[in-house]
């Protein structure tokens, strides 16, 4: 993976000075909090409904063991013994003090780490596939293109002050699991007819209060160019995106007003006078941070005999869920499962990080990832010693063995921790984990995905969940909408709502109905979603809401 | 060493203001609200400022005087002369299409100085501008902000292409001068240092 040079360090380095400096003069009345606002947000730094929130960035979700150690610290010395890893690949503190963030962030710095735009109006985290080196269907490693973007719109000074936040997602295989048409602006990478390395930029994508799929905006994008044409449409956006209305401000409205041609004219006129510029990525920059991102020392190893476990029906569960196919014969990837139903999805303790980190050591090259369904990724791992690593991450409550089943819910924090959010999320998810807890049934029920939001903003991803959950308010008690339909990938789509919401209590129940509607018709290995594609929510909605009169 | 009372940072030092800036009469515009709370930001090119405004500035008969862009456009033969003489230069605010405008003025390097205002730190359209003005535009005189120019915003703005600043007149431009200084080697290219930190440090 990445590792800072000196440039990187001082950089770092200069961030934490430079906020301490930011939160002493905000303490001491200097600022008001008007004007420290975008500051700590850049920071990662919320103020919530218990205690201040802090975001820590994980680029693209790559993580080192050294690195998640430091973190499981960080949550015991300054938190409450855990953290909660988000849907955008970081992980957020939830009960860290205003006067030690500063404290905080010089730890961080220690390993190579930052809270640097992981809020506000700004270019932030890059995110990417969370197989990203190891998938048997890459075309290009989108790790190191993800670095460079991320060196570039790390305190871009034209970019600091957008009229909104912006993501941008990469991904470079054949199945898209890093969303990039829910982006801001995404980019699809892969290998043209001759053989050269383009990109599908995709643009104007995004969840939230109004959730869009992006539209293209170039086919074949050269990857020197990548920087400049990310300059010109974030210029155009900068200067013609809406700022007098915060949910009219996103890029999506605009390019949804100008339509994607008028917007592509402007981009490409902006684009004229930058394009071959100084920024302008060449082969010598490409290699070297390509080099970072070289496959690690695999040995020769053999693919596993599942006879010998098939008695074993815990392990073979596991293995058929939580182990992924690995381009190198005899090798896998894990996900270690965050959503056991014991605590909330995603969050992690102290103790269970440190845990983690000692079987990326032992077992994947001391490295892992985040994932944005919020679980946690061993990517190289040898067929031999599957079991010794779910034995171990057993002891842990690591191994449910349910990854892309109803129980592997996505679920932003939510009111019980949110000051945005209109209903609680985490006790939703909970409720429907408690209720299907039978491994039998969610194997039979199949890969489906649940995502709860709890407001608009869409945290929760719940618009391209094949079943969404969001919270809203009706006059101050909390609700649930439920939308049936969406997907994320290359054939991304929107969910439908099926109609009135919901109580909270009334929630599992709900969700048993819909999965009884799709038992009854579902033809053979049909998958839920498709199940939804074919049917149409109708048979949903009286399944729900009972036979209309 | 003596103590200058100006608001006005040009490079590195707090320096006087050779320059009248010129504002316009005020006009009684409604309050736009969103969600209950008031508008800050006006929308890209809406109208601005309003004809009768423009007519109703008086240019002031000497002194290097800094005018809105709209009544420099309106006064450009009469103010030839002075043009010629380095002594006018223009303002505009953050929300105005500056590109038909700066087509009619011909070649921008005979201003010595442009300014633009920002109404709100937080309106990040001030660096593009500036931006656009260096790269697109090839603008080489001097580059102010004025408005609300506050410290953190100070490095951002010199990348972007600024080199003067007019701080807000609440705070202290030697305090503000540090914000400058609060990153050494940043990784982009942007209007100040064209090249990425890879094309000019050996990695």
């Amino acid at each position: 993976m990445y590792i800072y040079d000196q440039i990187d360090q001082k950089l770092v380095d200069e961030r934490v000075n430079q906020y301490s400096d930011q939160l002493r003069r905000y303490l001491n009345n200097e600022l008001s909090d008007e004007e420290f606002r975008p500051l700590r947000l850049q920071n990662g730094l919320y103020i919530q409904r218990h205690a201040p929130m802090l975001r820590v960035a994980i680029p693209y979700g790559m993580l080192s063991s050294k690195q998640l150690k430091k973190l499981a610290d960080i949550a015991d010395k300054f938190d409450r013994g855990y953290g909660h890893f988000s849907t955008r690949q970081n992980i957020q503190f939830n009960w860290p003090k205003l006067e030690n963030t500063s404290k905080i962030l010089k730890e961080l710095a220690e390993v190579e780490m930052h809270a640097i735009q992981t809020s506000g109006n700004c270019i932030r985290n890059i995110t990417t596939d969370q197989f990203a080196g190891a998938t048997p269907d890459e075309i290009v490693d989108p790790r190191y293109i993800a670095e460079i973007i991320r060196q570039w719109s790390t305190f871009h000074p034209e970019f600091a002050l957008l009229p909104r936040k912006f993501k941008i997602a990469v991904t470079g295989s054949e199945k898209d699991r890093a969303l990039v048409q829910a982006h801001d602006i995404g980019l699809e990478f892969s290998m043209n007819i001759v053989g050269k390395m383009v990109i599908k930029v995709w643009v104007g994508g995004g969840l939230g209060r109004t959730p869009m799929i992006g539209s293209v905006i170039r086919e074949e994008l050269e990857w020197q160019d990548i920087l400049t044409y990310c300059e010109a449409i974030l210029r155009v956006y900068n200067l013609y995106g809406r700022r007098d209305n915060i949910y009219k401000a996103r890029i999506k409205i605009l390019v949804k007003a100008l339509g994607i041609d008028k917007f592509k004219e402007l981009v490409e006129k902006e684009w004229a006078f930058i394009k071959g510029g100084p920024n302008t990525i060449n082969e010598d920059e490409l290699n070297r941070v390509a080099s970072f991102f070289t496959a690690p020392d695999y040995k020769e190893s053999e693919s596993i005999n599942l006879d010998a476990f098939k008695d074993d029906k815990n392990f073979t569960q596991w293995l058929s869920r939580n182990t992924h196919s690995h381009k190198i014969i005899g090798y896998r990837s894990v996900t270690l499962s965050l959503k056991s139903n014991q605590s909330a999805p995603g969050d992690a303790t102290t103790k269970q990080m440190h845990a983690v980190a000692e079987l990326a050591d032992k077992f994947s090259f001391g490295e892992l990832r985040v994932s944005h369904e919020q679980n946690l990724i061993l990517a190289d791992v040898e067929e031999s010693l599957l079991y010794e690593l779910w034995q171990q991450a057993k002891l842990h409550n690591l191994t449910t063995p349910n990854i892309g089943l109803l129980t592997d819910i996505i679920c932003c924090p939510g009111g019980d921790f949110c000051s945005l959010a209109n209903a609680k999320s985490i006790p939703i998810a909970q409720s429907i984990q408690a209720l299907f807890d039978d491994m039998d049934y969610l194997h039979d029920i199949g890969d489906i995905s649940l995502n709860i939001s709890g407001c608009m903003n869409a945290c929760g991803h719940h618009h391209v969940g094949n079943i969404g959950i969001l919270g809203v308010d009706k006059d101050g008690s909390e609700w649930y909408q439920v939308t049936l339909g969406g997907d994320q990938g290359n054939t991304a789509s929107i969910g439908k709502v099926i109609g009135p919401s919901f109580s909270s209590e009334e929630m599992p129940i709900v969700i048993k109905k819909i999965i009884s509607v799709y038992v009854d018709q579902r033809h053979e290995d049909e998958l839920f979603i498709d199940c939804v594609k074919r049917v149409g929510i109708e048979p949903f909605k009286s399944g729900v809401y009972g036979e209309q009169v | 060493m003596t103590i200058i009372n100006s608001q006005l940072i040009n490079e590195q030092t707090v320096i006087k203001d050779e320059w009248q800036t010129i504002e316009l009469p005020k006009i009684n515009q409604e309050v736009k609200k969103q969600a209950g709370k008031v508008v800050l930001f006006k929308l890209t090119g809406e109208e601005y400022p309003t004809e009768e405004q423009v007519n109703q500035t008086v240019v002031p008969d000497s002194g290097k005087v800094l005018l809105p862009l709209k009544v420099l456009i309106k006064h450009h033969e009469s103010l030839k002369k002075r043009i010629k003489n380095q002594d006018v230069g223009f303002w505009f605010a953050t929300h105005e299409e500056i590109e038909r405008a700066i087509l009619l003025l011909g070649d921008i390097n005979q201003f010595p100085l442009i300014a633009v205002y920002v109404e709100k730190f937080s309106d990040g359209r001030i660096f593009s501008l500036a931006n656009q003005l260096r790269t697109k535009y090839r603008f080489k005189n001097n580059l102010r902000a004025f408005g609300d120019v506050l410290r953190d915003q100070l490095f951002f703005l010199k990348r972007s292409g600024f080199n003067s600043y007019l701080i807000r007149k609440d705070r202290d431009p030697n305090d503000a001068l540090k914000g400058l200084s609060d990153f050494s080697n940043p990784y982009q290219g942007a209007a100040d240092i064209k090249d990425p930190v890879w094309k000019r440090i050996k990695r």
